[in-house]
């Protein structure tokens, strides 16, 4: 059997010596059980060892590989060749950040506002290690589950418009680990929280566009967890937080 | 060269180095804590880590069981005083994970839910769903923002350690995104970089777990320990190795062979029923099921796929609530990666390597033989895994020991001096340009060709079974490729900023070093044990070696490979039953 070659043309931009990116062709031979990371690997080991990305664990848990494929955010990882066919496929990087080089970007957007959000349980009362767990039964635990789930890719950042727009919006994911705390029945940190989420880069910033929980990989639902905090935050607004029940 | 001054460096920020990280600042906000790590710390692989970790809760359990079925895995090689501590202190930290938000899985009551691992006699393995190891990460990675003495360098690449009169006084690193370097001056360093698994093709580990931790501790005359004992796990995709965790079988899944027959009656594991019951078929530990593939495969009776030969890895009876409730991950993977609906179809599987058993050697309080070196998690070998480590242990390991190097760390440096500045930067200025020589070399061979060679030669020289001709093959052929890696490798990319391809050409220099300390141990130790199983030596000799392994670096030469004692205290070495009589168990 002939091989097959699918063409990749990937962004390439150095910043020591490029005012601008170009893209670069790559032919690259796949099978079927190939993803567009093993593509990109086949490029970086093989073609052109400067072809820059990241990557990982390579089964979608990591969260480093998130680019834009064909324009859309992906994780390479998980994005199979045999989709993609004729091709050319397009590799680039996540919209809305700054490239540090070719397909890598600049993550600080993300990880520079994680201390804001408060993103770890603030308890009621410290709770001794002799005390045991905390009772959670599983409706508890459903209430925050699935906003625990974000792998941090960033493909909601890409996806999101107002990221772009808004340089002052907390983001996404940022505000999804903001509501998995808040809604976690052993924190009672939402007061702590609350100038990050009523503020005008918080759950306000959020235009309910949704593209975010579309592109996400985990079905996490960003808009979800936002705009339930929207309720919220207006309440505080008005002093009637009390209305939602309990100290929270 | 950008100076950072700081007490403790923590050089990777997975479980075990951001539990360093934490112990350090919650016994003294004072202290200060430099976390540098190559990639953001949620990337690190804790994060791929599927089914639990061990911890005693239920009433049925015992501490005495842990240690039991901890030193009977690990074929009598762990040393029993660590086991001991490990044993007694797992719990405690699950629930401090629990305390900083882990949603651990539960019962309907809102208490703590284990579930069965193999080799193990009681169900004490805390899940949460088959994301354990991300939950575990995340929750610590979250909660490490508590903390503002902890400063974080993300993406730094350590290259060197600064050892200065046999005591380690700061970590040599170049920021990814510029290529510049850092020198961080220190009074202690925690080492918590992950395994080496990625010295053979075939694996589950992810792409960054290359072993450089060991690589910067050995190359400044630190042993690694029982390095032949690698582990496999029986239950990875075909091709990919990706892992499908061993908490399918916890819950209840069966392998069978191309025929529909449960294979691993035919192996020690047996009788079949009654079915589920502890330590017996499936819920045997990982050594004995990657070996019983092996022959399985030998005799003709595995299935082929495109990929390799595999077997079946069958959760179907089940049902598809249980499955999608307890192994939502897998789940996803086997159909992303495999094309496979395990509610629908049996998994291909077949063993990949998971695990280095060995590493940097550490005592208890895991200080290395540098002072002021401390090192936790699969980087380090405090004692614990012995000659194959026990499912669930390993990111037990990562909290209780990377707590335990944290405090150890914090007590060091308080009463150390600092650095000499101008001999650290002149330390540093070398180390540099070794690692810039790498940039400016003009001609040589890709970093991707040696890497493969060095793989090849690790899976055939010292895979599932060795030989004393195919372990000295490969430490023949490892030597051939540290010379031909001395010799040159020539990048693509002359860049100093993000540039990768520099990065992987400084892994490869270590990663062939680790081979070759594994590759001699292997060809050391004459006896099967545990992991380490010799086709011709099939016994396991007490009289010779119921001793560790230690290598000792030697300049461009063999490593020199010598023995250190075990510490037995109370489980004299027996012989090692799995299946037999028993109850049925009952799964949760």
């Amino acid at each position: 059997m002939s091989e097959r070659r699918i063409r990749i043309e990937g962004l390439r931009y150095n910043p020591e010596k490029d005012t601008q990116p170009r893209l670069q062709t790559y032919d690259v031979p796949f099978t079927d059980d190939m993803s567009l990371l093993q593509g990109m690997q086949y490029i970086k080991d093989h073609l052109d060892g400067s072809f820059t990305f990241r990557w990982s664990c390579r089964m979608a848990i990591c969260g480093s590989c998130g680019i834009m494929v064909n324009g859309n955010p992906r994780l390479s990882c998980e994005t199979f060749l045999r989709d993609l066919l004729p091709g050319p496929v397009r590799v680039e990087p996540l919209e809305n950040f700054p490239i540090q080089r070719d397909l890598a970007v600049d993550q600080g957007r993300f990880v520079d506002t994680l201390a804001s959000v408060k993103p770890y349980v603030v308890p009621a009362q410290e709770k001794p290690l002799s005390a045991g767990p905390h009772r959670q039964t599983p409706e508890q635990l459903a209430a925050y589950y699935q906003y625990s789930q974000c792998i941090n890719c960033l493909l909601c950042y890409a996806a999101c418009p107002q990221v772009g727009l808004n340089e002052h919006f907390v983001g996404p994911a940022a505000l999804t680990l903001l509501h998995r705390y808040n809604a976690d029945s052993r924190d009672v940190g939402w007061s702590a929280r609350a100038d990050v989420a009523n503020s005008e880069g918080g759950v306000w910033g959020c235009t309910l566009v949704g593209y975010c929980s579309q592109v996400c990989p985990k079905a996490v639902d960003p808009a979800h967890a936002i705009n339930q905090n929207k309720a919220k935050s207006a309440l505080d607004y008005f002093g009637l937080r009390s209305l939602l029940g309990g100290a929270r | 060269m950008r100076i950072v001054e700081t007490d403790v460096v923590v050089i990777g920020g997975g479980g075990a180095g951001l539990r360093a990280a934490i112990a350090v600042a919650m016994r003294d906000p004072a202290t200060r804590v430099a976390l540098v790590s190559k990639v953001v710390p949620m990337r690190s692989h804790t994060v791929a880590a599927e089914g639990g970790a061990a911890g005693v809760v239920r009433a049925d359990d015992t501490l005495d069981n842990h240690f039991n079925d901890t030193v009977s895995g690990g074929d009598w090689l762990c040393d029993q005083d660590v086991v001991d501590y490990f044993v007694a202190h797992c719990a405690e930290e699950m629930i401090q994970l629990e305390h900083w938000g882990c949603p651990w899985s539960r019962h309907e009551d809102g208490s703590i839910n284990v579930r069965f691992f193999g080799g193990m006699k009681v169900q004490r393995t805390w899940f949460a769903a088959d994301r354990s190891g991300f939950h575990l990460l995340h929750t610590l990675f979250q909660t490490s923002h508590k903390y503002p003495s902890i400063q974080r360098h993300d993406e730094h690449f350590c290259v060197d350690l600064i050892v200065e009169d046999g005591r380690v006084t700061g970590a040599l690193a170049i920021e990814i995104a510029t290529g510049e370097f850092t020198l961080f001056l220190c009074r202690a360093v925690v080492l918590a970089t992950g395994g080496a698994g990625r010295v053979y093709r075939q694996n589950t580990n992810a792409g960054i777990v290359t072993g450089e931790g060991m690589g910067l501790a050995y190359r400044h005359g630190a042993a690694l320990r029982d390095m032949e004992f690698v582990q496999w796990h029986p239950t990875c995709l075909p091709g990919t190795g990706i892992l499908m965790t061993e908490a399918c079988r916890g819950e209840g899944a069966i392998l069978t062979n191309k025929d529909g027959y449960r294979y691993l009656q035919d192996y020690g594991l047996g009788p079949l029923d009654p079915w589920p019951r502890a330590k017996a078929m499936e819920l045997g530990p990982r050594d004995r099921l990657s070996q019983a593939f092996w022959h399985e495969d030998k005799k003709g009776r595995t299935v082929q796929t495109p990929q390799g030969s595999a077997v079946n890895l069958d959760l179907r009876h089940m049902g598809a609530e249980k499955i999608l409730a307890r192994l939502p991950l897998i789940t996803h993977a086997a159909r992303t990666f495999a094309g496979v609906d395990p509610v629908e179809q049996p998994i291909p599987v077949r063993p990949a390597v998971h695990y280095t058993m060995g590493g940097v050697a550490a005592d208890m309080r895991c200080a290395t033989e540098i002072a002021g070196l401390f090192a936790a998690g699969e980087c380090s070998s405090v004692g614990i895994h012995g000659a194959n480590r026990l499912g669930s242990n390993s990111l037990a390991e990562t909290v209780v020991f990377g707590k335990v190097a944290g405090e150890s760390a914090a007590e060091f440096a308080r009463g150390a001096g600092g650095a000499d500045l101008a001999r650290a930067q002149d330390r540093a200025r070398q180390a540099a340009d070794r690692a810039l020589g790498l940039l400016a070399a003009p001609k040589g061979e890709r970093v991707a060709a040696i890497r493969g060679e060095m793989m090849d030669a690790m899976e055939e020289g010292v895979g599932l079974y060795r030989t004393q001709e195919g372990a000295d093959g490969a430490c023949r052929k490892i030597a051939d490729l540290r010379a031909r890696y001395r010799d040159g490798v020539k990048l693509d990319d002359a860049n100093r900023a993000f540039n990768t391809e520099w990065l992987s050409a400084i892994e490869l220099g270590m990663m062939l070093e680790v081979a070759q300390a594994m590759a001699h141990s292997a060809a050391w130790r004459k006896e099967s044990r545990g992991a380490h199983q010799r086709l011709d030596a099939a016994e396991r000799d007490d009289e010779a070696f119921l001793v560790h392994t230690l290598a000792r670096r030697n300049g461009d030469g063999a490593p020199v490979i010598v023995s250190s004692p075990v510490t037995i205290t109370k489980s004299p070495p027996r012989s090692r039953v799995y299946g037999g009589e028993g109850k049925q168990a009952q799964l949760t």
